[in-house]
């Protein structure tokens, strides 16, 4: 009987991702035992540090979580609480709030595409590289993320942790003048934001099919951002607020990121613009609807790899939505309604630019909170990113340990994993046994 | 960048300051608004050779640094030893956002029983190793330069570089917030509404926006240069505001810089002290 055969791969720092973690795989003769994602972003304790505090903190703290995404948690947790005091929001703020959220979606995929993801396909080290292949391309890039963090300036008064809103609205409602003025440059990104799809779609993917449940929200008739009912690829669908009906977190000994797995089996699953693509093709708007049918993909798609395909939609889709939202807009008063504290419990579900995101809040009649819980997109995404690994990297083991880690770090990169959002995410290291 | 040809003959990339960026316990923001210079990046990246940004760039080269952009806090035994290291590479090594400069609004553990904290979020809270403080790279290693922020503003980031690589002192306000609300022509919060406002207390860098908004400052900028935080909060308590309201205030994104974590200590019926190092 030949002797074991022990071989480690390290990967410590998981590069052009947000946040940090590492990878570990575990191989025992040449088959694939284990593979671990090591969120050692350092704990932070949201959730304990918001108990006690005025409720209306929370949209502004739980924003700290995520410098890419902080609209997410503040639209989670504003829907939440308003649930929790009994707040019914008026149509314009609902639509004020999807702007804002379009501004987000707008500059995170931005980021994502462009800054982190695009150098895989073309195999740079950075968008700076690229730059010197593809000067216009990544300049047309950096254009659009500009864009969303100008919408994200004028409505929310900052792109990063945005200031204006609040509990039953916002603290002020822009003026028309200050909308209209988006006008022209939302009109030059709906067109630039035609053009990276097409381009992105024509990549070359590696040939990768998962066997995935994918949850996304589903609305009766919008693409989802705000609101829906939580729907899923295997037949689910419940009220957002019934979330830990059907999901739980788990906690695992190789991460300070809690992984949440799907009930009742404790199977994985996964979020982001694949899973909402794949749910809710048919509601998005009418440009991005089209473009969809005209660019030769085969819907629904699972592999994770073509995600930035449905992320380049989606922008389309937020511009569309944008620039229809700053053309009709005629105001909005009252900007942020009235309320009274109360007792109360609330739960929330909206679309993070990586995927669905769930909180949930308990309030007290003093006007402070009594309890926090916060599910990010990625530590739904984690275990299924240990999952794809373990299936993709068979084909990979004849190759020497740089090519491996680099092709993991690629695969996790198109789940665009937001590890400072999982921490409650990743090093890679890989042994052979 | 090895593999990429310098574009100016005349410039050695020996020549090129060697910028790194590090990341501590933080939210990713800070060093975000690095790649939010939508307009300058590329024109930065010419100036100065980026050899170390996780989030940027999967090419990683060792030190020394010619410039150390840190974000983020200290919370962890790990992260302790790892901004010696980081400080021993780095010739100019500059704090980027509250949590680098303050702690972060993860200091607000500092006041609260940490195990608690640990078991309130994680299941097996053995798993999880911390210290019970969130604290400023300051309170750890020589910093030359802090800027402030939560998050950083891009503009002053700009700024601070820019200096470094024509070697003059980067010039960012010391001033309150105050000031740049006249100069924006902003009604002022504290006198004209019922709203609590950080202003008067607050530096400058922000913009003004919160005011702009219709509402008070919430002193992500941390303190200003000589704050009198204590009349301000007595102004408040007098017949505007509770202290319930007025202590989560002072004690968020940056609650452990001092003069707001000893203003706020003071008027807290509650509180013994954030101060636990």
């Amino acid at each position: 009987m030949s002797p074991q055969q022990t071989r480690t791969i390290e990967v410590a720092s998981i590069t052009r991702v947000e946040g940090e973690g590492a990878l570990k795989v575990v191989l025992e003769n040449e088959k694939v035992v284990d593979v671990q994602l090591a969120i050692y972003e350092p704990p932070r304790f949201f959730e304990a540090l918001l108990r006690g505090r005025p409720v209306e903190d929370t949209p502004d703290i739980t924003a700290r979580i995520c410098g890419i995404c902080p609209i997410a948690y503040q639209m989670t947790a504003v829907h939440a609480l308003e649930v929790a005091l009994g707040i019914e929001i008026t149509p314009e703020i609902r639509e004020l709030r999807k702007l804002l959220y379009c501004g987000e979606w707008i500059e995170s995929h931005g980021v994502h595409m462009h800054l982190l993801h695009i150098p895989d396909f073309f195999h740079c080290h950075s968008s700076i590289e690229l730059a010197k292949i593809y000067p216009a391309e990544v300049n047309r890039g950096l254009q659009l993320k500009k864009i969303g963090n100008h919408l994200l300036e004028v409505l929310g008064g900052r792109a990063v942790h945005p200031v204006n809103v609040t509990v039953g609205g916002f603290f002020r409602a822009p003026t028309r003048a200050e909308l209209y003025s988006l006008v022209n440059e939302l009109k030059w990104g709906l067109d630039a934001a035609i053009d990276v799809a097409r381009w992105v779609a024509d990549f070359t993917f590696p040939e990768f099919v998962g066997d995935y449940e994918m949850v996304a929200l589903c609305h009766d008739t919008e693409y989802p951002m705000n609101e829906g009912d939580i729907v899923s690829t295997g037949g689910l669908r419940v009220a957002a607020c019934d979330f830990e009906q059907s999901f739980v977190e788990r906690h695992v000994r190789h991460s300070t990121a809690l992984q949440a797995v799907r009930l009742p089996a404790e199977t994985a699953y996964c979020v982001g613009p694949l899973a909402r693509m794949n749910l809710n093709r048919d509601k998005l708007a009418t440009t991005a609807r089209q473009l969809s049918d005209d660019l030769g993909f085969d819907w629904p798609c699972f592999n994770p790899y073509a995600s930035i395909v449905a992320r380049a939609l989606e922008v389309v889709h937020a511009f569309e939505v944008a620039l229809n939202i700053v053309q009709e807009y005629r105001g909005c008063t009252p900007a942020r309604l009235k309320y009274k504290y109360r007792d109360g419990e609330g739960a929330w579900a909206t679309e993070a630019p990586r995927g669905l995101i769930y909180h949930r809040y308990r309030v007290c009649s003093d006007g402070t909170l009594a309890f926090a819980k916060i599910v990010p997109p990625t530590s739904q995404n984690q275990r299924q990113i240990e999952l794809d690994l373990a299936a993709y990297l068979p084909r990979l083991l004849s190759s020497d340990d740089a090519t491996i880690a680099l092709e993991c770090e690629k695969l996790i990169r198109s789940y665009d994993p937001c590890i400072s959002c999982a921490t409650h995410f990743l090093k890679l290291e890989m042994q052979r046994r | 960048m090895s593999t990429i040809p310098n574009s100016s003959p005349t410039v050695t990339k020996s020549h090129k300051p060697r910028l790194a960026v590090f990341k501590f316990a933080s939210c990713d923001g800070c060093q975000l608004q690095l790649l939010s210079c939508e307009d300058e990046l590329l024109s930065l990246a010419d100036q100065l050779e980026i050899v170390h940004f996780i989030e940027a760039s999967s090419q990683i080269e060792q030190g020394p640094y010619d410039i150390a952009l840190v974000e983020g806090s200290i919370t962890t035994t790990s992260d302790r030893g790892r901004i010696q290291t980081i400080r021993q590479q780095s010739k100019t090594l500059i704090t980027i956002g509250a949590c680098a400069t303050a702690g972060g609004i993860q200091a607000l553990k500092n006041w609260a029983d940490h195990a608690e904290f640990a078991r309130s979020v994680y299941a097996n809270p053995q798993y999880v190793e911390t210290l019970s403080t969130s604290t400023a790279i300051a309170d750890h290693v020589r910093v030359d330069f802090e800027l402030r922020g939560c998050p950083i503003n891009r503009l002053q980031l700009i700024e601070v570089l820019q200096s470094l690589l024509a070697d003059r002192r980067p010039r960012t306000p010391a001033h309150c917030v105050c000031l740049d609300c006249k100069r924006r022509g902003t009604v002022c919060i504290a006198v004209a509404s019922d709203e609590a406002c950080l202003g008067p207390i607050t530096q400058a860098g922000c913009g003004a926006i919160c005011p702009a908004y219709n509402r008070g400052c919430y002193g992500c900028f941390g303190p200003a240069a000589q704050p009198n935080c204590d009349y301000l909060a007595d102004w408040y308590l007098q017949d505007r505001m509770s202290a319930a309201k007025l202590v989560p205030l002072l004690r968020n994104f940056n609650a452990a810089a001092p003069e707001f974590r000893d203003c706020g200590d003071r008027i807290d019926p509650n509180s013994d002290s954030g101060e636990s190092l």
